[in-house]
């Protein structure tokens, strides 16, 4: 399935700006691609311009352009994120239901999405914690996860108290069922294969440490 | 036959108590804030309201929230920066909340405008948003089985309409306006301007008039 060149390991854990470039370096040029609320919005910036990606908006936009900036805002021109952004050439509308089509249908090549936690098997938590007082809010992210040829995943692989987010079942609520493909995170970057996850690249740690620190059978791929 | 309404208030007459009411928009993009408004002053209670958010800031959708008129909310994304008028009601236990997937939210609508009885759709399998529902294996993959949601009253943003009520829109406000249009028994419409019959190329025609029962002239929005 993939063929595109790992990103090279290195010495330091990645920022959050490495991360969304490696992401970006996977996404094979002529891509649709969707890009998920929040951190994978960084990945646009990393995008080269020869290389033909068109990116979706949920709301209804294809080939959306960058951020819109002074007079270039126009509260008719937003992306999912409710940011104002530009419509370049070629760009085109469409309502909801086409939007989800273009999504559910397998018509998007890839999808970028963050996560609260991403299971051995490519089972996606990201979109409600669970806890009692929260107030669960979907948006699209059920149909992104379910919908695109690939789902990329990007995020930190543990949580701020120092507990992984790659697990063996996720025990906050799913957002779809063994979806996820790869995972980009600041130590690793993972594949999720049927023989394991694969570590295809490492930073700032070792395969041994990721061995020792996760509970998922890890395969060395890089 | 599409009548053209001289006020927002005429546009309004006649919703009873208890109405279902879907309002386009997402986020601001679209939202058909005149006619909100207008609603809360038209004065029906105990209403079922279907859109994508639930309400952002203190105007549209927010205040018609903050009235007290709103006793469910059906939508994908409550939970934003600016949504605490919802966050509060729905805190104290005013105010009902059905989630649904963005995609599933516009073909559910989608399916009501188009006679469609019911379908089965890949989206939330295995989630806690399918508990309860009926599934299907397809394809190899697990479908659930959703209903189509139609409206008493739909409120549409669009950009401009012509005497007949054919409607044209404007980049992203697009979003849900054309669905929702195609699902209420009564679909009500506010437009930028209005225009003689025959100015609105007949390609370029989004909604056409068989959809639309009432419209009214606002005025630019921006």
């Amino acid at each position: 399935m993939t063929t595109t060149t790992p990103t090279p390991s290195t010495d330091r854990p990645r920022t959050k700006a490495q991360i969304a470039a490696a992401v970006a370096e996977d996404i094979p040029a002529g891509s649709y691609v969707n890009l998920g609320i929040g951190q994978p919005t960084l990945v646009a910036d990393h995008i080269r311009a020869d290389a033909g990606v068109i990116l979706h908006t949920e709301n209804g936009m294809l080939n959306m352009g960058r951020a819109a900036a002074g007079d270039e805002v126009d509260p008719d021109l937003i992306n999912a994120g409710k940011v104002p952004v530009t419509e370049p050439a070629g760009a085109s509308y469409f309502h909801h239901a086409d939007s989800f089509a273009m999504m559910r249908g397998g018509h998007l090549d890839i999808c970028v999405l963050g996560a609260f936690q991403v299971a051995a098997n490519g089972d996606l938590a990201n979109w409600h914690t669970g806890a009692p007082d929260a107030i669960p809010a979907v948006g699209g992210a059920m149909d992104l996860a379910i919908g695109a040829k690939r789902l990329f995943v990007m995020m930190t692989l543990l949580t701020k108290q120092g507990t992984p987010k790659l697990v063996p079942a996720c025990t906050y609520p799913l957002t779809g069922l063994a979806c996820v493909d790869r995972i980009y995170t600041d130590l690793a970057t993972f594949a999720v294969s049927p023989d394991g996850v694969e570590v295809l690249s490492v930073h700032g740690t070792t395969f041994a440490d990721l061995r020792a620190l996760l509970d998922v059978p890890l395969v060395d791929a890089r | 036959m599409t009548t053209i309404c001289t006020s927002t208030q005429e546009a309004l007459s006649g919703i009873a108590d208890g109405a279902t009411v879907l309002v386009g928009g997402f986020g601001m993009a679209g939202m058909p804030v005149h006619l909100l408004d207008a609603l809360i002053d038209a004065g029906p209670r105990d209403l079922t309201i279907v859109s994508n958010n639930a309400g952002n800031g203190d105007t549209g959708l927010a205040a018609l929230l903050s009235k007290g008129r709103v006793r469910k909310v059906v939508c994908s994304f409550p939970r934003q920066s600016d949504s605490w008028v919802f966050d509060d009601l729905y805190h104290r236990g005013l105010v009902e909340l059905e989630v649904v997937p963005q995609g599933t939210l516009a073909e559910r609508i989608r399916a009501a405008g188009a006679g469609i009885g019911a379908f089965y759709c890949p989206t939330g399998a295995g989630t806690i948003l399918a508990e309860g529902k009926e599934t299907r294996e397809l394809g190899g993959r697990t479908h659930v089985l959703e209903y189509p949601l139609a409206g008493d009253i739909a409120l549409i943003g669009a950009h401009i309409a012509d005497r007949m009520g054919n409607l044209v829109y404007r980049k992203t406000a697009r979003n849900f306006g054309p669905v929702m249009a195609t699902a209420a028994t009564t679909t009500i419409v506010q437009v930028e301007r209005i225009v003689a019959t025959g100015e609105l190329d007949p390609e370029t025609i989004i909604t056409p008039s068989i959809f639309v029962d009432r419209v009214v002239a606002v005025g630019d929005h921006q």
